[in-house]
Formats: structure tokens, sequence, C-alpha cells
């Protein structure tokens, strides 16, 4: 299946902002961030298809997966 | 009080009452500027300080967000602009809570510090520029840390908390706060060029939802550390929706949350489910 990978902010650095991605049926949202080399703690936000997402969600053809890095300082 | 408003009737000027004026009611009858103020709003007169507000913000408005009371958590890099804005904007009781000093690395960023004021509280800082910016303003300085337990000691009165914290785990116990107390928050939160807002209304769950994968620590901030411009950015748009929300106007953050990307000017917009209602007993 393909997928719509965007990411956000710091993610970007030496990645990209947006690929078509090619994945197994019945990956999961947390298998793509593994992927990426990026850790759960890193994340901040998974956004699929616009609305709020979780690691767990398992991902399906046509799907758009954004990745924002967590934001906390004030 | 009628010789009172009888006098501040006599100083209006095409329809404004001017700030010299404000301040010789005071004076004159050994009122706050506070009282004049109340005074003014509650009869019709609009004050000059305020003329700009005048086409958006009608003068019953004026008049309901002085009698707000809103509390900002974090003096800091957000803070200082929330403060700042919300004191000209009309707030009439502002509460400040933080419990740290200035210290240098807070120079290129925060509004509040100064070379002169390093080692001093924030919040003994924030009651003296507001206190310059708008002696109508009523300012409640807490040198304390916000948690579950201190928050109905902290907030007690409040109609909007602000989230002006750096840390995920105190923010995340202020909207926990929040929903207990049933006091609408706005959240903002900023790292490097980036940052976010949101609103969490009471009963929902939307600060909780942002920070779903944080398990320690700090984010992206820790790496980049924060800038001039950013705090300045998200501040606004966070004073924005304490406006709103406390005008009940327009569309606030709710169940969304707004991300700025300031290196590449970009800003998404995230929904997020809307928190289940509450079933009533059908009986």
């Amino acid at each position: 299946m393909k997928i719509t990978l965007k990411l956000f902010a710091t993610f970007r650095n030496g990645r990209f902002k947006v690929a078509e991605q090619e994945l197994p049926e019945g990956t999961d949202v947390r298998q793509v961030v593994l992927g990426l080399g990026l850790t759960e703690e890193e994340i901040g936000i998974v956004m699929l298809n616009g609305r709020h997402g979780e690691l767990d969600s398992t991902l399906s053809h046509g799907d758009t997966l954004s990745l924002f890095p967590l934001v906390g300082g004030g | 009080m009628r010789k009172v408003i009888t006098f501040l009737k006599e100083q209006t000027k095409d329809g404004l009452l001017p700030w010299s004026a404000q301040d010789a009611t005071a004076k004159r009858f050994s009122l706050s500027h506070a009282a004049v103020e109340l005074l003014a709003l509650q009869n019709g007169i609009f004050p000059a300080r305020y003329q700009r507000n005048k086409n958006m913000i009608q003068i019953e408005e004026q008049l309901r967000l002085f009698q707000s009371r809103v509390a900002v958590i974090g003096c800091g890099g957000l803070g200082g602009y929330i403060l700042e804005e919300l004191a000209r904007l009309g707030v009439g009781q502002i509460v400040a809570i933080d419990p740290d000093i200035f210290e240098e690395h807070n120079l290129n960023r925060q509004i509040l510090s100064s070379p002169a004021n390093l080692g001093q509280p924030k919040v003994a800082a924030a009651a003296e520029r507001l206190a310059q910016v708008n002696p109508a303003v009523t300012v409640t300085a807490i040198q304390d840390a916000f948690c579950l337990a201190n928050g109905f000691e902290l907030l007690a009165g409040t109609h909007v908390a602000v989230d002006a914290l750096d840390s995920i785990s105190y923010r995340l116990q202020l909207a926990e706060f929040c929903n207990l107390a049933g006091i609408p928050m706005v959240h903002g939160a900023i790292g490097g060029w980036y940052g976010h807002v949101a609103s969490q209304f009471p009963g929902e769950t939307t600060v909780q939802q942002i920070y779903r994968h944080w398990v320690a620590g700090k984010g992206i901030e820790q790496q980049l550390g924060n800038p001039a411009f950013t705090p300045a950015v998200v501040a606004s748009l966070e004073v924005a929706e304490v406006c709103k929300i406390l005008l009940g106007k327009g569309e606030p953050l709710r169940n969304r949350k707004l991300s700025i990307d300031l290196l590449e000017m970009e800003m998404q917009e995230i929904s997020y489910a809307p928190a289940p209602v509450t079933l009533v007993d059908a009986a």
C-alpha cells in the first residue's frame, strides 16, 4: 500500500517534507516512526488524515500521516 | 458616587474620558484607579486609553473585560507578552504566577527581563510593569509554582487560565486542574522556530491529547532554545483566544490545535475528537 508521509519542524532535518511511502499492509504508525530513526519519546503529534492519531493506529492505502516533534517550552 | 459620576461626565470629551481625568478623579475622591475605571465603564463612559479598541470591543464588552479575572501561569517568554497584552486590552484582574527569578539566559526573549532586574522575581517585574502600563488593572503576583495541590488557592475566581509554562508535566497538571475547577484554559507551547496554541474548555481533554505520547522531559526547546520572536507570536495568539473566550465571540481553537512553523512560515491545524458528552440520567 502507498501512504503520504509528511514531516514537520525538526523532523525534516536530513529527511524530507513530504514523501510517498510504499509499506506492507498492516503497518502501524509506530513502525513508520521507528523506520525514520525517530524514537517514540520524540513524537509530539501524530496526525492521520487531518485528525489526531495514535502510534498504534494501523495505516491504510491512501492515508496521509503527519508527524510533529514534541514542543513544550514557554 | 453621584458626585464622582457627574465629575467623570464633565471631564468626558467627544465621548472619551482622558487618562488625566481618570487620574484626577482618583486623587480628588480618594478612589483607586480600578474603582474609577469601573464607575466610568458602568456609566457608559469610554476611557480614552481604549479608544482604538472601540470598533471591535463595545463599551459593555470593555466592562466585561474589566470585570474579568485571568491567571497567567508562567511569567517568562510567553507569560511576559501575555501579561503585557492582557493589561493593555483592559482585563481588570490579572494573576501572575511564577516561582523563578530572572537569569541572564532569559534576556534574549523574556520581555519583562532586563540587565537591571537579573536576580529579581519574575512576578515582581510583572507587577511593576503592569502598574506602569495600566494602573487600573489589579495585579496579584504569586511567587510560587502552580500544581494540582495549590490550584484552588491560586486560581480562585479565575475566568480563564493561560498556560505560559515551560514544563509539560506542570502543563498537564494545569489542564487537569482546569477541568476539575471548570475553568477554560488557553494552552501555548514553543520550541525554537515552532509553537502551537489550543483552547480547552471544561470537560475537554485537548491538552492531554496533545501530550498523549509524552513520557518525560522537555520537547525540542531543549535542543533549539527559544528566540525573541516565537514567544511573542504564540503569546499573542493565546491572548486573542482569551479575549474571545471572555467575550463569547468568534471561533476559539476548540477541539483543534494550531501548529506554527516560523522557519517555513507554515501553519497547520490538527483536529481533535470532541470530548464525549456525559449523558444525563434519562429518568
